[in-house]
């Protein structure tokens, strides 16, 4: 294992995320404090609570979420999606590492700059809203497991895009509809029962379901099944990377 | 001793369905420096891409240091340094940043004297903090040198290293190989300007559509393919070459003042003093004599230019 490579491509991109704090930091945070300040204090203050919490809180997990998936989505894709478009990739494929390093690297980065976006907001959140953590572990637990997992998926699509809309296809057009219709704002519990069944083939429910249940042990699904999922959903990502650089699709001629 | 690279067979076959390798084989020997020539798109990136791991062979093998560059890239890809032909660099960072980086990608742990006194060789070290798409094209040259040489390699692919450059840093450039191989790199490197390769090579290995067309020492090359030119001015011009004259094989030129004579520099005897007193027996009178050996670039053309 070549440790140093490791070292550098994290503390790479690290650095990149410092050179463009403002819309990797700042501008999520403005984004959600939009949300509470609306759905939050405006709105939030006449709706009814949601299983007895109240309505602000409420969809604090969800935003979160939301932010999480599309901090580490974005700066999984661009980390590896820039070099391949600027041509520095050729350093990276004739150094002495595996994609093992590559992805610890560039993945490992995304994933921490995207927890640290997530824990901001959860702070900005709590500023807004009274957040209670019942299950800190669990909290903990879904919060890293699902920056892994999507910075990964973000990998992936750094990988296959070939150009800068297909980059911005997943953030832009897949994931809001996934997350907004993922029970983020609402339990499915409200909704039509057709419509609860099709909200189960949304994986996003499950993210947002266990992760709202360790805060306040309210959950659309049970957090086991959650759990699983979200396990899963890193296991299908994994061997998708691992044969990407097997048959090095797209990165090599 | 064995040779540091040894590529063998070596094909490739774009998914486009080009072919830009045909069987290439070519030993590289420790210590030397080769100048591949070719024209463009004869696949000089190419071979060097697959070496170092860019790109995936069709068929054939490739070891460097006796280790086989796919199953123990760890170990060639270590030892292996290269400058690409494109200047691709990540223009946000800095030059020192960018050159550490390197280093550690390579499993080196930092080592700021040693960057430091790269940077100074390559006259970079007063841009140490400044970004790279502040620099000019001759300097991001220099720092994808320096980028290569973070690591120490024993190895090191220099493509297309002096495209672009002005003839102080092109001098500058030439030194600097030559130091390496002080130091004990084996240097193999692309050029199109063929005076280069005549300048700082050791041996020199022609390539075109795919396929090594020659690999020989540079002296041994220019000699054997080296033909020499004499020509005669003569003082007073003639109309036709004398009949004792030809079994020389001269040609007469400007308007009959001028015979050229050419001969095989590495042959037993030239010819020069038998012809010189067939001319005075000829009653011609010579008014001045100069030879000519044909650069490397005769050779180049002729070679390439057969291949067609
Ligand atoms: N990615 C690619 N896909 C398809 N064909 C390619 C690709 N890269 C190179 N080629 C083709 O392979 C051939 C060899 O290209 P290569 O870059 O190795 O040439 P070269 O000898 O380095 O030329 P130059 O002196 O112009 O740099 C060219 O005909 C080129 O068009
Ligand atoms: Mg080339």
């Amino acid at each position: 294992m070549n440790f140093e490579a490791i070292k550098s491509i994290y503390f790479f991109e690290m650095a990149r995320t410092r050179r463009t704090l403002l819309q990797s930091v700042v501008s999520p945070v403005i984004t959600t404090s939009l949300y509470f300040i609306v759905f939050g204090a405006a709105i939030g203050s006449r709706m009814q609570e949601v299983q007895g919490v109240s309505y602000g809180a409420f969809i604090a997990p969800g935003l979160i979420m939301l932010t999480l998936l599309n901090q580490c989505i974005g700066n999984g894709s661009f980390g590896i999606y820039f070099p391949k478009f600027t041509g520095t990739i050729y350093e990276i494929l004739s150094a002495p590492v595996s994609m093992i390093e590559i992805v610890i690297g560039y993945v490992g980065a995304a994933a921490t700059k995207g927890l640290i976006v997530g824990t901001i907001i959860l702070l900005t959140a709590s500023l807004f809203v009274d957040i209670s953590i019942k299950h800190p572990l669990m909290m903990v637990l879904f919060f890293v497991l699902t920056a892994v997992s999507f910075s990964l998926f973000g990998f992936m699509i750094g990988i296959w895009a070939k150009d800068f809309e297909q980059l911005n296809l997943f953030p832009m057009l897949i994931v809001p509809p996934l997350v907004f219709l993922g029970g983020s704002f609402y339990s499915i519990h409200m909704l039509p029962p057709f419509w609860q069944t099709v909200s189960h083939f949304n994986p996003v429910l499950y993210l947002v379901s266990g992760f709202r249940w360790s805060f306040y042990e309210i959950a659309d699904v049970s957090p086991v099944v959650s759990l699983v999922t979200v396990l899963c959903f890193l296991l299908v990502c994994l061997s998708i990377t691992a044969w990407i650089f097997k048959t090095g699709y797209k990165l090599k001629n | 001793m064995a040779p540091i690279v040894s590529i063998r067979n070596l094909t490739k076959s774009y998914a486009s369905g080009f072919t830009a390798l045909k069987g290439v084989d070519l030993d590289i020997e420790e210590g030397e420096i080769l100048a591949l020539l070719g024209p463009n798109g004869a696949g000089k990136t190419t071979m060097i891409s697959i070496v170092c791991g860019i790109v995936t062979p069709s068929g054939g093998t490739v070891t460097v240091a006796g280790n086989d560059i796919l199953t123990d890239f760890r170990k060639t890809r270590a030892i292996i340094g290269l400058v690409p032909q494109e200047l691709t660099l990540d223009a946000f960072e800095t030059v020192w940043n960018t050159v550490a980086f390197s280093r550690g990608l390579h499993g080196c742990k930092p080592d700021p004297a040693l960057i430091e006194r790269i940077l100074k060789d390559l006259s970079l070290y007063d841009k140490k903090d400044t970004v790279l798409r502040h620099l000019s094209g001759g300097m991001r040259r220099r720092v994808l040198i320096a980028k290569a040489l973070s690591y120490e390699p024993k190895v090191l692919f220099l493509d297309e290293p002096t495209a672009g450059v002005d003839v102080s840093l092109r001098k500058d450039m030439w030194q600097l190989v030559e130091r390496l191989r002080a130091a004990g790199v084996t240097i193999i490197l692309t050029t199109h300007y063929i005076e280069e390769a005549e300048e700082i090579a050791d041996r020199i290995g022609v390539i075109n559509h795919g396929e090594i067309l020659l690999v020989e020492e540079k002296k041994a090359l220019m000699a054997k393919l080296g033909r020499k030119q004499m020509t005669v001015e003569l003082a007073e011009p003639i109309t036709a070459i004398p009949d004792a004259l030809a079994p020389y094989g001269l040609t007469l030129g400007e308007e009959g003042h001028r015979l050229v004579y050419e001969f095989d520099s590495s042959g037993e005897r030239t010819g020069i003093s038998s012809l010189l007193s067939a001319l005075s027996q000829c009653g011609l009178r010579v008014r001045d004599i100069s030879t000519e050996q044909s650069s490397l670039e005769d050779i180049f053309v002729e070679l390439v230019g057969a291949g067609k």
